[in-house]
């Protein structure tokens, strides 16, 4: 009895590796404290009220935003420990499984459950206030998006202490992912923490779409909509169209494993190309996903910060969208070597190219918008900058890696990891870290303080190119990715030797971030203003934090950059008592975070191939759906005298 | 004073490892892909540069802008540059930035068209090209020569100014074959042949790797390509025939297995081994035309 148990324990938990087992203890520790603190102050009640059940789309950006940070740290320790794998030649620190894993867990991570959290942590801070709503269009629905990814990230993460982790890369191409290479439970892992997050990423694409095109308050034509809100309403229609195929691909995978079918092995007349395509045909639009709305971010903050309206606005618009439906005609450019004909890799290379155009344009547009304007360089105009120079280098090498021919000698080479780093980190994360900076004393209430600011920026950015420009060169020397180690032979010592410590460089960049958030917390400037940058859109009309009901009276617009307008004009952003009205609001429910709950058990028996877990998990969640589609009192009245006294605590009321 | 001194040592960390790297890295030697030594990476080497130089063109001038804009548009008291806070729009400048794009992507493009042509026929007319059939296997190359009837495992040689068509396989999770100074890869996968043209001007020993990761020995899947002169080829291949041992269907079984192997050499491999590892792995599903490089005609119907 106690060795059949302890032989179950010794597959169940990961053992073996001592990084592992300080994993366990850091994890445990953690949790530990975690548990300690709402007992200790008694919170946990006031946990459950204020978040756990929260529908204030507001308060489900903030979630999204930690976790994508905790996502951030975790990927950031998974590249720190993969760099110093490969920092001299023949280095015993990982063993090759343990080196695929993780770089397998760190792209998944970072865009899974790191880009794509913290892009919809921003959407849900900004688009309402931005077009000036009280809320998404679905509140209920944008709470189970948000617990859906947080238990799918969950049930990803589990894998590195319990089962093991997917080491066939973050896009698990078979037949390496399949049951015969990869027997473990790693895959299963990846398939389910990716299907739950990934109907959340669905849902979000829904809501915003809908909340975007129902719900602009009055007077907001779709061509008045501040950038942010156009790029926000491109991305969520390509994931609208993305994520699904992605569900069906994983699915299949899954039966294959599962059941044993033969989609994806040549075996019983399946095929991987199928698999390679459908995967693919998701991929690239994904990347287009989590840029557009950060070139949305750049559009607002390049423009406030130069005090000018936005350079072109209608070609901004046009590239935009141009760029998402382009975004669907490019996938093959991932596989050019594997054997399509040489007009179906001229067509791909064609249409990756164009892409470059109307990026190239926003670039143009956005200097365009500084030329003759007044320009202050706050931290987040600070990331926009550093941006500018690092996507136009990485949009260059990615003309470079389009042009099929060459793209035989670039394909899985070191070079083409430097390529998307530089469009990932210098376009994705620059962004939403402006963004970040941009909407946080919209969140909070308060500045982050510029010093602390300043170090993490510089770190960054020279740690950035410290780190990724040596690996344009690895790859023209011949080396591959996704390789554990090397010999001295090849000459790469050097440049691998610097490109780690360019990655050191930017761990303590965010070392400091985080130092920064927690010095800023106490003793960051406290903007009472509710206008901190001298803004020009919606969002900057109102107290910050903004009051939960958004807008106690909902603002008319006419045109563009409306809020600039009215400061222009000397008008005021006060509100007549004799407006208010109480305001019909959404109730929190528990249901969501349950039901999310139990589509984590469900997940973790479909991964260990257990029946009774899998038929408790869909019980409940089926459970959950009955429970609210019964529930009634759904909603409330937030009554009059509660808005005035809200709105005269900021002085707002005349 | 002093965090000054700190944030200027970063900098200064940053200065001397860009200048370590412009040092240590860029001896061209090492700089494999742009140091050709065939007809085929040649091609692609004048393409990289093309992409380069028309990627300059933009990227440059733009970069310079940029630093223009920035130090005469600061918000500081007393700028006296002009300011046009409506200013939005510009009919002339827009036509001018889609407009040099869409140029230098067109001049790019065609060049792109006529290379993807180019790779997929034999770099030479003049001269009869030789068959090598590549299959990867867990975690090792597998070489045969069809018309000599020898085999190696984990190098290759060939023969100086003769195009290599290599048929490419894969008998385990799906590799690529990369020789980098000879022109790009291509993938081998399982129940399919790929074609790749190949071909060395000059003899000498070429480094070669699997460039798409296959688990766990995946970081050692390395061959060297040894080119000769046709003459020393010959005779390689008659040593090969005269000391080598004759691959069985059991030394291939082993070769399957997961792990590692050194260099080896066989006189003779069974009959059509390629063909049917093919068509165990489901080449039956997949009638591809025999004469042509791609999958274009390939029947996947089944
Ligand atoms: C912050 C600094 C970062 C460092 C130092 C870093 C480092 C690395 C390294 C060493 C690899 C493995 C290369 C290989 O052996 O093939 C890798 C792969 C990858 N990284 Fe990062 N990374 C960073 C940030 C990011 C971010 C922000 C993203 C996405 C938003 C990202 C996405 C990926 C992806 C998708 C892969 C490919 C994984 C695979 O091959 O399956 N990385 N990164
Ligand atoms: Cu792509
Ligand atoms: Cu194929």
């Amino acid at each position: 009895m106690l060795d059949n148990l302890k032989d179950f324990a010794s597959h169940f938990f990961v053992t073996g590796d001592p990084l592992i087992y300080g994993a366990d203890v850091a994890i445990g520790l953690t949790m530990a404290a975690i548990i300690f603190v709402l007992f200790y102050f008694k919170k946990w009640g006031w946990l459950w009220r204020e978040w756990l059940t929260t529908v204030d789309h507001k308060k489900i950006g903030i979630m999204y935003i930690i976790a994508s940070l905790l996502m951030l740290f975790r990927g950031g320790v998974d590249a720190l420990l993969m760099r110093a794998q490969l920092a001299l030649p023949n280095i015993h620190f990982l063993q090759s499984e343990h080196y695929n894993e993780i770089f397998t867990t760190h792209g998944t991570i970072m865009i899974l459950f790191m880009a794509m959290p913290l892009m919809f942590g921003l959407f849900n801070i900004a688009v309402p206030l931005q077009i000036g709503a009280r809320d998404v269009a679905y509140p209920f629905l944008n709470a189970l998006s948000f617990w859906m990814f947080f238990f799918g990230a969950m049930l990803f993460n589990l894998s590195f202490v319990i089962g093991g982790s997917p080491a066939a890369g973050w896009l698990a191409y078979p037949p390496l992912s399949e049951l015969t290479t990869s027997p473990g439970v790693g895959e299963n892992f990846y398939i389910w923490g990716i299907q739950l997050s990934g109907v959340g990423s669905l849902a979000s694409g829904i809501n915003f779409t809908v909340t975007i095109l129902k719900m602009r308050t009055k007077g907001m034509k779709l061509m008045d909509m501040p950038l942010f809100s156009w790029s926000v309403l491109a991305s969520c229609l390509t994931i609208l169209l993305a994520f699904p195929v992605l569900t069906v691909t994983l699915a299949l995978l899954f039966i294959d494993r599962f059941a044993g079918a033969h989609f994806f092995t040549m075996l019983h007349g399946g095929n991987p190309m199928m698999y390679v395509n459908l995967i693919w045909m998701w991929g690239h639009p994904e990347v287009y996903i989590v840029v557009l709305p950060a070139f949305g971010i750049y559009s607002e903050v390049v423009s406030t910060f130069s005090k000018k309206k936005i350079f072109g606005y209608k070609s901004m618009v046009f590239s935009l969208m141009i760029i998402s439906v382009l975004g669907y005609f490019t996938w093959v450019h991932h596989f050019f070597t594997m054997g399509a004909s040489a007009n179906v890799n001229a067509f791909f290379a064609i249409t990756t190219m164009a892409i470059a155009i109307p990026t190239g344009v926003k670039i143009f547009n956005w200097l365009f918008t500084m030329f003759r304007g007044r320009i202050r360089i706050t931290q987040p105009m600070l990331w926009t900058l550093a941006f500018i120079p690092t996507f136009l280098v990485g949009g260059a090498t990615g003309v470079m890696l389009a042009v099929a021919p060459a793209d035989y000698q670039y394909h899985n080479s070191y070079f083409l990891i430097a390529h998307f780093h530089q469009t990932l980190i210098g376009g994705v994360v620059f962004g939403y870290l402006a963004g970040l900076y941009y909407w946080w004393p919209k969140m909070f209430g308060f500045k982050l303080n510029v010093k602390l600011g300043l170090w993490a920026f510089w770190l960054w950015n020279i740690g950035f190119y410290v780190c990724f420009m040596p690996q344009y060169a690895l790859g023209f020397m011949g080396m591959t990715r996704r390789v554990y180690t090397y010999g001295w032979d090849m000459g790469w010592a050097p440049l691998n030797l610097i490109s780690s410590i360019g990655a050191v460089f930017m761990g303590i960049g965010f070392i400091f971030q985080v130092w920064q958030i927690l010095y800023s917390i106490k003793y960051g400037e406290r903007d009472t203003t509710g206008d901190p940058w001298d803004g020009h859109t919606l969002e900057w009309s109102i107290p910050s934090p903004a009051p939960e009901y958004n807008f106690a009276v909902l603002p008319e617009v006419k045109g563009r950059d409306d809020f600039w307008r009215r400061k222009e004009e000397g008008l005021d952003n006060k509100i007549k008592e004799k407006d208010l009205k109480p305001i019909h609001m959404p109730k929190n429910s528990g249901i969501p975070f349950i039901m999310s709950a139990f589509w984590f058990v469900a997940g973790f028996g479909f991964t260990f191939g257990w029946t009774w877990m899998i038929v408790i998990g869909l019980a409940g969640v089926a459970g959950c759906m009955l429970a609210r589609s019964f529930s009634k009192n759904n909603d409330y009245y937030i009554p009059v005298e509660q808005i005035r006294k809200t709105e005269s605590k900021y002085g707002r009321l005349v | 004073m002093k965090k000054r001194g700190l944030l200027n040592g970063i900098k200064a960390a940053g200065l001397v490892a860009f200048a370590a790297f412009f040092l240590s890295g860029c001896s061209s030697d090492q700089l494999i892909v742009l140091d050709p030594k065939g007809p085929v990476g040649r091609t692609e080497l004048h393409l990289i540069y093309l992409s380069v130089l028309l990627c300059a063109i933009v990227v440059i001038p733009v970069l310079a802008i940029l630093v223009y804009i920035l130090v005469r548009y600061r918000d500081k008291p007393g700028n006296k540059a002009l300011y046009q806070p409506k200013w939005d729009d510009s009919k002339v400048l827009e036509v001018i930035w889609w407009g040099i794009p869409i140029v230098i992507i067109g001049i790019l493009g065609v060049y792109t068209v006529k290379g993807v042509h180019t790779l997929t026929k034999p770099p030479v007319k003049n001269v009869n090209p030789i068959t090598i059939q590549v299959t990867s296997l867990d975690w090792k190359w597998l070489f045969e020569y069809p018309d000599q009837g020898v085999a190696t495992v984990n190098y290759v040689e060939i023969p100086a100014g003769v195009p290599v068509q290599f048929e490419l396989t894969a008998d385990g999770p799906m590799n690529s074959f990369w020789v980098p100074q000879l022109g790009g890869q291509e993938y081998t996968m399982p129940g399919m042949a790929m074609r790749l043209w190949l071909q060395a001007d000059q003899p000498g020993t070429y480094f070669g790797s699997g460039a798409n990761f296959t688990g766990e020995g995946f970081a050692h899947m390395r061959f060297n390509v040894i080119a000769k002169p046709q003459s020393e080829f010959n005779q390689w291949v008659k040593h090969v025939k005269d000391t080598a041992p004759a691959m069985t269907n059991d030394d291939y079984a082993k070769l399957k297995k997961q792990g590692l192997s050194h260099v080896k050499s066989y006189s003779s491999y069974p009959e059509a081994r390629f063909r049917k590892v093919i068509d165990k792995n489901g080449g039956q599903y997949m009638n591809m035309d025999q004469n042509k490089n791609d999958m274009s005609n390939m029947d996947m119907k089944h």
